[in-house]
């Protein structure tokens, strides 16, 4: 046990500003922590044999990759920290708008989908074993044609999976080590994470909170959360994502022209999170496939999860145009193709199913009920924050509001609020040294708990 | 463009983009004249040294193109290794109830922990692993074993070595290729220059000598093996175990056929003492519930499974899990823990008895015309020896004239050659046919 002690504490992260982490490794997986009272090092204890514990070691190096992640993913920390708070206040009504996780039942149309796919599954008709790891035709078909109609991307370009995280990391896996990459910041952490995971990147370094050799493009409310890319080195592959998580801001089709346009002339490939397109409110662009020679420069992947409330369901797809190649040529598709065989083998087909029906009609029609539902949630979340002297952003195209504490820790703030009114929000600095100083506070959420927990911000803030 | 016009051909179920022959000519090069933009983005180095594609979709297109050219032949497929039985009521009862709960308050369910419901990691302990100190968070539920055999390469990284069975399940060494740690394939062996090949025939019992295996980190080992469908035994394990404690390796040990196993043999490597210092399993409900399309499996790293510098693999493994997974989706999951109650297992057990059964007609029919056959007894794969024979050939001989579909060994590693490998999994009526035309052809 002492030796899991040991190597807990030396993950602490020592800058104020990163993940303050002082967790064995065991809680941060599990959503319930024996957690001692008044103890800062907060411990699961694991049954052990009475034997004497062995300090047998493998002759296995650790990868050193791996080793320059600075503490656990940033969603398990606020878990962690949800948990934990709750074991200290165990009557409080805790409100999670933290976690991006999505609350509101599935509409009918899609789980009966599903529910009929899992009893044909008992049929000789109905079973059906491994699918093409690409998808199912039919959702393919349907994803075609509902979200890229005449945008000339084709069914053949799309590729389900599980969702859009796990298409992330496939992509760094087509990608390899040796290319750069440039991110938003604040950004979606899973996007630096699987990069210096790859091996794409160098140290952490602790004074600027950044890898090195990640290009970091700065989103702030002063440059309308668009990076000004005159001042963006080239990196081989650009994260962008719009309506972007956290900050929810929605890139125009300007300034997607001239993201486009960079990475053209840069040669350089755009991978696109389209995953809240269906959140957008105005105009903006929905996909990147509506700026003109996209296809040359940009893959795009995208989720069921905000959308149909899949977060546990697992659902998502990614579109690799026929027309990206490397610099030799060679196809970027036939590459992911060959990723997808090998590493991965399709996305559940009963999800599949329930895509299927997502993409009705009447699907379509029940999955606006629920982003509405959501987006109202926003815009009470909005002005609560607005009526309380706040800036704040995003909101208007996305579930997520970036809300400005000016001068402030985020994770300080987080804690303040989590303390004094029982709420899980998720600090900005969790998604990159960009995002210090804001708290994102995310619009999934019973309507009771979202008006509940905007009393109670007003209480604390007013 | 040649491109476009290639993938409109084999928009197909299975049928999927194989890569081009050696010489594939970049769009820049027609006549100097540039086809569209290029990115300035290297292609993954890695990537280019997979030869062809992935076996099981290459297996796929020949039987599409025999379709086309056939389409009234009646095709029998004993080829991938896909199940075909319907899942038990029980089994499939739980997932519909489940997802209708989704749509309830109550019964709906956002993210699930990345490592999987606990219920489901504490049935998979209680079930499997009883006895051998095995806990539900030392459990990891995936969507597959082909998927956690590439998570598993991510966590270790490219400066690993690696050494697995010849032949074995093309996953390993094209994850290995893919990840880095393979090296430059060898045209004239077929082999990767990095890669540890353990022969495993008949001549050695299907289990490799290790006095002659050089060390490596990583051990893959698959035991009831797919393809031969050897499972080992006790004492080989032990050897196993003790060779990898001697060296400081690591085994990954593929148990995804233990269920299919007969005899005494271990049905996990934490059967073997000292195997939780020196070993992580893999293992999926595909074979094991027909959950081949509905996507489960799980993956075990022991708490005091170290690195070199005493560093848990756990907190490592569970890194990846959390950064480049999801979790397993929760209507699978409730399948799961449905396969895994009284019922749900029973019923499982005897849909692996008829696989079994169906194994038993096709080894019985291969010895009748005085092959040599291996396997079948412990897994639902048949190891059919042609000697002097090409597999390739003898693949597409079996297909061309019997319509069935088969895998040729040499897909599985060089050691491979001169062997078939033929699954079990089918209708009794097609097993039958399938026997029929096998003897009468051979």
């Amino acid at each position: 046990m002492s030796l899991m002690n040991n190597l807990s504490t030396s993950m602490i992260s020592s800058s104020s500003s990163g993940f303050l982490a002082p967790i064995s490794f065991n809680s941060s997986r599990t959503q319930s922590v024996t957690v001692p009272p008044k103890i800062i090092n907060i411990v699961k204890c694991v049954s052990t044999p009475q034997e004497q514990q062995t300090t047998y070691k493998t002759k296995v190096s650790r990868n050193a990759n791996i080793s320059k992640l600075q503490a656990g993913y940033l969603f398990p920390e606020v878990a962690r920290r949800r948990a934990a708070h709750l074991l200290k206040y165990p009557n409080a009504q805790v409100i999670s708008l933290g976690i991006g996780d999505t609350t509101e039942p599935i509409p009918d149309v899609i789980t009966s989908a599903m529910a009929k796919r899992s009893h044909g599954l008992s049929t000789l008709d109905g079973y059906s074993g491994y699918g093409a790891e690409q998808g199912e035709k039919a959702l393919r078909a349907a994803l075609a044609s509902t979200f890229y109609g005449n945008l000339g991307i084709e069914e053949d370009d799309i590729f389900v999976s599980d969702g859009a995280k796990c298409d992330i990391s496939r992509l760094q896996v087509v990608f390899g080590s040796n290319v750069t990459m440039a991110v938003q910041d604040p950004s979606y952490p899973a996007y630096v994470d699987s990069s210096v995971i790859m091996g794409q990147t160098g140290q952490f370094q602790k004074d600027v909170e950044k890898y090195a050799n990640i290009e970091y493009m700065r989103c702030t409310p002063e440059n309308g959360f668009f990076p000004d890319l005159s001042t963006v080195a080239r990196t081989d592959i650009i994260f962008f994502c719009s309506p972007n998580n956290p900050t929810g801001a929605a890139a125009t089709r300007d300034q997607l022209t001239r993201l486009v346009k960079f990475a053209k002339d840069n040669g350089s490939i755009i991978v696109y999170d389209s995953a809240y397109a269906l959140y957008i409110s105005d105009d903006k662009p929905r996909s990147i496939f509506e700026i003109p020679g996209a296809k040359e420069v940009a893959i795009e992947t995208a989720s069921f999860s905000k959308y149909a409330g899949f977060t546990g369901v697992r659902l998502g797809w990614t579109v690799v145009p026929k027309q990206l190649l490397f610099s030799d040529g060679f196809p970027v598709a036939k590459d992911f193709n060959r990723i997808v065989c090998t590493c991965f083998n399709g996305a559940s087909n009963i999800s599949q199913a329930g895509g299927l029906a997502c993409l009705s009609p009447e699907g379509l029609e029940a999955m606006q009920e629920v982003i509405g539902f959501y987006k109202e949630n926003t815009k009470i979340i909005v002005e609560t924050f607005n009526s309380l002297g706040f800036k704040v952003y995003g909101g208007q195209n996305a579930p997520y509001v970036w809300v400005h504490f000016p001068g402030r820790n985020s994770w300080d703030v987080f804690s303040e609020i989590l303390e004094k009114t029982h709420i899980v929000t998720t600090p900005g600095s969790g998604f990159g040294p960009g995002g210090e100083g804001f708290v994102r506070v995310s619009a999934f959420g019973h309507r009771e708990n979202v008006l509940e927990a905007c009393r109670r911000f007003k209480q604390l803030y007013n | 463009m040649y491109y476009s016009q290639f993938l409109s051909h084999v928009c197909m179920p299975h049928a999927v983009l194989s890569q081009p022959t050696k010489n594939w000519s970049s769009s820049k090069s027609n006549a100097g004249t540039k086809v569209g933009h290029c990115s300035k983005v290297p292609r993954n180095v890695n990537l280019e040294k997979l030869r062809s594609g992935y076996l099981f979709p290459e297996i796929s297109r020949h039987e599409a193109e025999h379709l086309q050219k056939n389409p009234d032949e009646s095709l029998i497929r004993l080829g991938i290794g896909d199940t075909t039985h319907p899942i038990p009521d029980t089994i499939t009862l739980a997932m519909a109830e489940h997802v209708h709960g989704l749509s309830t308050i109550q019964g709906y369910r956002g993210y699930g922990a990345e490592q999987g419901n606990m219920a489901l990691r504490k049935a998979i302990a209680g079930k499997f692993y009883q006895d051998m100190g095995i806990e539900a968070d030392e459990i990891f539920v995936s969507d597959g074993a082909q998927c956690d055999i590439s998570r598993l390469q991510l966590l270790l990284g490219p400066n690993v070595t690696v050494a697995v069975q010849d032949p074995s399940f093309p996953a390993y060494i094209d994850s290995s290729v893919v990840v880095g740690q393979a090296g430059e394939l060898e045209e004239e062996t077929g082999k990767y220059g990095n890669i540890i090949y353990m022969n495993c025939g008949p001549e050695n019992n299907f289990f490799p000598d290790l006095s002659a295996t050089p060390r490596t980190d990583i051990i893959f080992f698959c035991s009831p093996n797919n393809p031969t469908g050897h499972a080992a035994s006790r004492q080989q394990l032990k050897q196993l175990v003790e060779f990898a404690r001697a060296n400081g390796s690591i085994i990954v040990y593929d148990s995804a056929y233990a269920v299919y196993i007969r005899d005494e043999s271990p049905k996990s490597i934490f059967e073997i003492p000292g195997a939780r210092e020196v070993a992580i399993e893999i293992s999926s409900f595909s074979k094991f519930a027909g959950f081949t399309g509905v996507r489960l499996g799980w993956t075990v790293v022991p708490e005091e499974l170290k690195y070199s510098n005493g560093f848990p693999v756990i907190k490592d493994f569970n890194r990846i899990v959390c950064t480049c997974f999801n979790g397993a989706s929760n209507i699978a999951q409730a399948g799961g823990l449905a396969c895994l109650s009284t019922d749900g297992y029973q019923a499982l057990c005897k849909v692996i008895g008829y696989y079994m059964e169906n194994a038993k007609i096709l080894v019985d029919g291969f010895k009748s015309v005085d092959l040599k056959v291996y396997g079948g007894k412990n897994a639902p794969y048949i190891w059919v020896h042609f000697p002097g024979l090409n597999s390739w050939n003898v693949f597409g001989e079996i297909l061309q004239k019997t319509n069935i579909v088969t895998v040729p060994g040499r897909g599985f590693g060089p050691a491979g050659e001169e062997y078939i490998r033929i699954s079990a999994f089918g209708q009794r009526e097609h097993i039958l046919e399938a026997s029929r035309r096998l003897q009468f052809y051979l």
